[in-house]
């Protein structure tokens, strides 16, 4: 079992040099001479020479590569070519708003969309479960930021309940005007995942419906909805949870997303900042940051399979 | 006094089925204290009236038109929900085919024997863990304490069907509706859990309600016996009438296609060698990188001869290494070490470019005929496939699958069909017949009549003796089942853990077997029915 | 169960191919989807000859709501909304359809190797870890913005992203057929790799690759457009959906409907290709539900 651990812990190690070696070849092998893309196309011979030497573009290729990865190794993701701050500094300077926007989405969609794929399992064929697959459908085909000017359109400027814009902390201006600020995004964002969970819930239990053990249950005079939350629930967990680690993946494109459209000066905002400003060591610094977090993540939910389903002992 | 007694039931399918009723008018009684058999071939009726009286079958599918069946007197056709749930368990209760699937593998066994106690008692959860800690030393599982805290996974097949059993008696019911409780388990354990059936069944004096396709277990452990066909009882009465004299000719040709024990006489094959094997070892898995990884040896050191014209049986329960040594000397995995000799010649080693020219002279048949051909390819391209291979044209290699089509008893128009168009006793036939076209010296048949019906198992195991001798074939024929074994094999091995405990010839064996594991196998075969019965 | 045949079906092999696309039309979805997809493209296609330049600028009337210039209005450069947005669907279009195909041929190249060749299997799969764990937008974001926006290199940044899925479903295909009995009888009678692959494994792998490449068809629409949104995408002297929403943002407050309009579109479009998917999968193999997406 801990044996299992530390190996599971230790692959994601290749992972991450390779997301690393990715987005390392990105720059390099992108056309033209990377120091000129990066300086942009007002810059001036001795801007690119700067910034050719501030990057180490003269060194071979592999002797690059490795520099990087060590200075990776001690936690430096690069430094901003413009304000000459560390990325690991505006990343911490940024990361609430997205972390707090993340966390209040995956909540709402977990609390939301399983119980609604239950229901839909459970009464599958019916009116709810057809309602249920049509939204999810739907979910998947309109796009957050459509879906998000729709949803200012009618509660901001139609009735004029919510915000249309901005984030406020809970930490230092209450957990009122955080919410009142947060809940629009929030939605937003959620709905892809509320389609996502609701029809990986929905699936899974219906088939875990079908199994035998289920027929035992029913076999023994047990009622349908105790079969439901302690036999069916419990078994068709892992594949759930499983499609919510590959959708941090989506939560991470749409967080950028979102935080454009509601003006949430987070993580998001960094990146598209970042690449009006052809600031690439901020892009590379955060699309690894992401990266890692995704790994991170997936790396947690592994082992929570053991104890989900104590058939997976390794 | 009956405690079941189903009247005239008559159960519809849904329309566009192959017949138009599950079961039509089935009238059947259990006793206080009995046991009754419901024995029939896949299709019969016989699971749809089992769970027709537990009120488990999918009321969407199959509707109860007319009869009734009444527990204790109640009909539980007109009962509602809430009643129907308070008898399951209380009054009757059912185990399943699969221990395995019919526990749930996420919760704890003592636990799920004690939800039976929680949904129809008031007991505290001391009190109950005592009643499940009693009813698992009732059915004579070791360390209850401990096993309380097992997950399904973590037990044998035996012992999860304990479980299965103790979960069904907690309460006491009158009834115990057993569906082919043994038949996913080893001989050996089957063997155990009929004993163990019986045992409780006289010790309450419960009914019993016994679903089952073989006779052997029939006569094992059943005081009456109905026989199902199409739907229908064709035949009912106690054991001795039935299995005695059965009136029936349906009855009667199903009882003539249970194989017996006793071997007949053979003669000695002469022919030339044309299969060996040398110290054949498998084993699996390899050191990890951290400690000691996992190694698994599932043949050891196996030897073997087949002659021309010989059929060697392989017998083992699941796990003995039968079906690996089959596949190592298939080269389908490759064996960790030893020798296997076609004509002389050692493969065991060889590289998939010089293996190929061998692969025309051994042929193999698998178990399941549902997943041995392409469902997108016709019967004649699955055939044509390997004599292509080897050059032969097309329209020879056709006329020679026509020819061949005869010689398994189907006709030649079959080619031109998908496999799905046949039943599963055909499909084996056709596979015979694709093993064939390669001409090929060595058969290998892998449990090939393991998933058929009785009756078509007989006429299966007829053809492959006949093309044996047709076509002067070494055989390697690997089952589970010692009543097959004894019917077409001319010598036998018998494994047990990747190793072969005992060989010689079958009626030898058979009669005075050396090894105390062919002993047990040979004690544990269900039934030896005959006129002696 | 007797040892009988069942109806002999006369030209069954000829008939396949065909009854399948016909069972799959017989489906809801597939049909209604389908119709509202053939509608769309038709506009796209034959659209732009019958509506104004959309490039035309009309400063005199800008920003103008729907119907009192143009059936969908102006934007801020005067431009006619409608004829932009019927220009855009072709981008949409052609983005959706070049990414589904090349993402499923390269995902179907690599994910046979993968599954057939056990060598390669680790390598390749660790290389779609990696790849997986990239969040496609970003990635595409810095692709497009290290390369420069044209129509080439936003297929390209979206067809990478969605390479790793396609190569995990055919190598799960690939790994449970090649276990088959019929593949080892294959084996047995001595039919060769790359024949085996393509006989009995690659028939195996078309039904939920139909299915998969639908869904990234409108998954890469989504990406697409959000990247022109972000100001990523294709540049807006060629209108796109997203580029047409990015340019309404300024005066969404004023002018919703800039946004609206392609954006309905969008959604309908992606909608009928998602509810072509479901209903495909439904069709063709209830079995491959529980892997998609």
């Amino acid at each position: 079992m801990t044996r299992y651990i530390i190996m599971r812990v230790l692959s994601t190690i290749p992972v991450m040099v390779l997301v690393a070696l990715f987005v390392f070849l990105m720059l390099r092998l992108a056309p033209g001479d990377p120091a000129s893309v990066i300086a942009g196309d007002y810059a001036t011979a001795e801007d690119v020479a700067r910034i050719r030497e501030q990057l180490g573009l003269s060194d071979p290729i592999v002797v690059q590569f490795l520099r990087w990865v060590a200075s990776l190794v001690q936690g430096d993701l690069g430094t901003s070519i413009f304000s000459g701050k560390p990325v690991t500094e505006l990343i911490g300077q940024r990361i609430e708003p997205t972390l707090m926007l993340a966390l209040t989405t995956i909540t709402f969609a977990v609390v939301v969309a399983v119980p609604l794929g239950t229901l839909a399992a459970f009464r599958a064929g019916s009116l709810v479960d057809r309602f249920v697959m049509l939204f999810s459908v739907g979910g998947f085909s309109v796009p957050v930021f459509v879906l998000g000017y729709i949803l200012i359109y009618i509660f901001s400027m139609t009735l004029g309940v919510l915000p249309v814009q901005g984030y406020k902390s809970p930490f230092t201006e209450g957990i009122g005007p955080f919410l009142y600020h947060i809940t629009l995004p929030s939605v937003t964002l959620s709905v892809i995942f509320i389609a996502l969970i609701a029809r990986m819930t929905r699936a899974s239990v219906i088939e875990v419906l079908e199994e035998d053990y289920i027929r035992t249950a029913r076999a023994k005079g047990q009622s349908e909805m105790k079969i439901l939350t302690r036999h069916a629930l419990r078994n068709a967990a892992v594949p759930v949870v499983t499609v919510i680690g590959i959708g941090i993946a989506l939560l991470i494109g749409g967080v950028v997303v979102t935080e454009s459209v509601f003006n949430i000066p987070g993580l998001g905002r960094l990146v598209l900042d970042a690449v009006l400003a052809r600031d690439y060591p901020i892009i590379q610094g955060l699309i690894l940051f992401f990266s890692f977090v995704y790994i991170f993540i997936n790396l947690i939910i592994d082992l929570s399979y053991t104890l989900l389903d104590p058939r997976i002992r390794y | 006094m009956s405690i079941l007694e189903v009247t005239n039931l008559t159960v519809k399918l849904p329309d566009g089925a192959d017949r138009p009723f599950a079961i039509e008018d089935v009238t059947l009684k259990v006793e206080k204290g009995q046991i009754l058999c419901i024995v029939g071939e896949s299709g019969s009726g016989k699971s749809v009236t089992a769970f027709s009286v537990m009120g488990l079958a999918d009321r969407r599918a199959l509707t109860p038109v007319s009869g009734t069946i009444k527990l204790d007197g109640e009909d539980i056709l007109d009962i509602d929900d809430a009643r129907l749930r308070k008898l399951r368990g209380e009054k009757m209760s059912m185990i399943f085919q699969e221990p395995m699937t019919a526990l749930n593998p996420v919760l704890r066994v003592g636990d799920q024997i004690s939800e039976m106690l929680e949904i129809h008692t008031d007991l505290t959860r001391s009190q109950r863990k005592t009643r499940v800690i009693e009813a698992m030393t009732d059915v004579r599982l070791p360390d209850p304490e401990k096993m309380y805290r097992s997950y399904p996974h973590q037990l044998s097949g035996g012992q999860r069907q304990r479980i299965m059993i103790a979960m069904a008696l907690t309460l006491e019911p009158q009834l115990l509706i057993a569906d082919e409780p043994t038949t996913a388990l080893d001989v050996t354990t089957q063997a155990q859990i009929l004993k163990l059936i019986k045992d409780i069944q006289r010790r309450k004096g419960m009914g019993v309600m016994f679903i089952t396709h073989d006779f052997g277990v029939v006569a094992e452990i059943a005081d009456h016996v109905a026989v199902m066909k199409h739907g229908r009882i064709v035949e009912q009465g106690s054991v001795a009438e039935v299995l005695g004299a059965p009136k029936d000719p349906y009855t009667q040709k199903l009882i003539a296609a249970v194989p017996s024990m006793i071997p007949p006489e053979r003669e000695v094959a002469t022919g030339q060698i044309a299969l060996e094997t040398d110290d054949l070892v498998k084993t699996y898995g390899q050191a990890g990188l951290l400690g000691q990884g996992r190694v698994v040896k599932a043949v050891r050191e196996v030897d073997l001869t087949v002659r021309r014209g010989e059929t060697l049986g392989i017998v083992g329960e699941s796990g003995s290494g039968k079906s690996t040594v089959a596949r190592c000397i298939m080269r389908l995995v490759d064996p960790t070490s030893g020798e296997v000799l076609i004509n002389g010649e050692n493969i065991a080693s060889l590289r998939e470019g010089q293996l190929r020219s061998h692969r025309r002279d051994i042929q193999i048949v698998f178990q399941d005929p549902y997943r041995s051909l392409n469902p997108r390819r016709t019967v004649g391209q699955s055939i044509v496939e390997g004599p292509v291979n080897f050059g032969l044209s097309m329209n020879e290699a056709k006329a020679r699958a026509a020819e061949l089509m005869q010689v398994v008893g189907l006709s030649p128009d079959a080619l031109e069909r998908f496999p799905h168009q046949f039943s599963g006793g055909q499909r084996q036939r056709i596979c015979i017949a694709r093993a064939l076209a390669m001409e090929p010296m060595i058969l290998i048949a892998d449990e090939a009549v393991s998933a058929l019906d009785v009756s078509v198992q007989a006429q299966v195991l007829d053809l492959l003796d006949d093309v044996r001798k047709r076509f002067d074939l070494a055989m390697l024929f690997i089952t589970h089942d010692l009543r097959v074994a004894a019917q077409i094999c001319d010598r036998i091995m018998v494994m047990n853990k990747g190793e072969v405990v005992e060989s010689g010839f079958t009626s030898t064996v058979y009669a005075n077997p050396q090894h105390d594991y062919t002993r047990a196998l040979l004690a544990a075969a269900p039934g030896q029915i005959g006129p002696a019965a | 169960m007797t040892d009988q045949a069942t109806q002999p079906a006369p030209g069954a092999a000829a008939a396949k191919d065909i009854s399948l696309a016909r069972i799959a039309l017989r489906n809801r979805g597939v049909f209604w989807g389908g119709a509202v997809l053939l509608v769309i493209a038709l506009f796209a296609i034959f659209g732009p000859f019958f509506v104004q330049d959309p490039t035309a600028l009309n400063p005199i009337n800008r920003l103008k709501p729907p119907g009192s210039e143009g059936l969908f209005g102006t934007d801020m450069l005067g431009r006619d909304v409608f004829s932009r947005v019927i220009n855009g669907a072709q981008v949409s279009l052609v983005v959706g359809l070049f990414v589904a195909v090349i993402a499923v041929a390269l995902g179907l190249f690599l994910g046979l190797i993968a599954g057939y060749i056990r060598l390669m299997d680790a390598l390749i799969m660790r290389l779609m870890d990696g790849l997986m764990s990239i969040p496609a937008i970003l990635l595409a974001i810095a692709m497009i913005s290290l390369a420069g926006a044209t129509l080439t290199t936003v297929v390209i940044a979206i067809v990478i992203p969605e390479i790793p899925r396609v190569v995990r479903l055919v190598r799960s295909v690939v790994l449970t057929v090649r276990e088959e009995p019929y593949v080892e009888a294959a084996i047995s009678a001595g039919t060769r790799v790359p024949t085996i692959l393509v006989r009995h494994v690659l028939p195996n792998t078309i039904a939920p690759l139909i299915v998969q490449a639908t869904y990234i068809c409108g998954s890469a629409m989504l990406t697409e457009s959000i990247l022109g949104f972000l100001g990523a995408g294709i540049p807006p002297e060629i209108p796109s959906w997203g580029n047409i929403m990015s340019e309404g943002r300024t005066f969404f407050q004023l002018t919703p409907w800039i946004i609206f309009f392609p954006g309905i579109c969008l959604a309908v479009t992606v909608l009928a290709v998602n509810v072509v998917g479901d209903g495909l999968r439904d069709t063709l193999d209830p079995r491959i539900a529980r892997n998609m997406r």
